[in-house]
């Protein structure tokens, strides 16, 4: 049951994704591009997902468990370290070099086109660098 | 060069939110890509198979989009293969060091009231706004 209502969300996901143009790297670069011909759709992307996500989880706090798993996994990390600040910013960098971000550039594989395919597959391999590196770091310090 | 589109901006937007307090009322989830997507090489047998159908449906949703009304965008042409990669490794490491991307710090994070959330998302939003203006005006790459 979890996997299904997930795969509904994921597609309800999607559809906002390709609705809104996010999975569009113009679209994207046209938002960051302030010095140039700026497009500020994307700041009502963010609006219109905040629009009905914010009052949702407000109700949703109220409630004591999801329908169909055991409890509400809220993040509960508050600090703002430099690992935040750092990771935020190689980030930002990545999404302003190729106009793609993971949920967008995933999606957009659907499109049959080759440029989401290749940076999901280096995000991917962005992935997979840092798990090896932190269970090697984990490791050395329980040796 | 993209024109603004306010209306399907919103309408997208809001369908993200949909997804994001669909996951959240269903299986207690946040939505956000990048730790639902990493979350894949971490986390246990039992835990990997909503996550794959999450990242299904968001090809599932943003194809069926296009099936149903194609050619919304021009997809970009020429653009440099080796700075898809870049851009895709500094997306994934980015992503797992800051503990989150556009929509789980910028969407889940914000509705949240998160100010851990906050200050990552004006990071990446900074961070890409300069790196487009350097790679655009600096470099000339791009329209």
């Amino acid at each position: 049951m979890k996997s299904i209502t997930a795969l509904i969300a994921g597609i309800l996901f999607g559809v906002g994704l390709a609705v809104s143009q996010m999975i569009n790297p113009l679209k994207v670069l046209g938002f960051l591009d302030v010095l140039g011909h700026w497009d500020p759709s994307l700041a009502l992307v963010m609006v219109g997902a905040i629009a009905v996500t914010l009052p949702g989880f407000a109700l949703l706090r109220r409630r004591e468990k999801p329908l169909v798993a055991d409890r509400f996994q809220w993040p509960t990390r508050t600090d703002i370290d430099g690992r935040l600040v750092l990771g935020a910013a190689v980030f930002g960098i990545g999404w302003g070099l190729g106009g793609f971000c993971p949920g967008p550039g995933i999606a957009a594989i659907s499109l049959g086109w080759h440029e989401p395919l290749v940076f999901t597959l280096s995000m991917v391999a962005g992935f997979i660098a840092w798990h090896l590196y932190e269970r090697g770091m984990a490791a050395s310090t329980d040796g | 060069m993209t024109e603004f589109t306010p209306v399907s901006a919103l309408i997208g937007g809001a369908l993200i939110g949909l997804a994001a307090v669909a996951l959240m009322a269903l299986n207690g989830r946040i939505a956000g890509v990048s730790g639902i997507a990493g979350g894949l090489l971490s986390n246990t047998e039992g835990d990997r198979s909503w996550r794959w159908l999450f990242v299904l449906g968001l090809l599932i949703g943003a194809g069926g989009h296009e099936l149903l009304r194609p050619e919304t965008f021009e997809l970009r042409e020429g653009f440099p293969v080796m700075l898809l990669i870049a851009a895709g490794l500094l997306v994934g490491i980015g992503t797992r060091i800051g503990g989150g991307c556009t929509s789980g710090h910028g969407v889940c994070g914000i509705s949240r009231l998160s100010t851990r959330s906050l200050v990552a998302t004006i990071t990446f939003m900074i961070a890409a706004a300069v790196t487009v203006a350097v790679v655009r005006h600096g470099f000339g790459v791009g329209p």
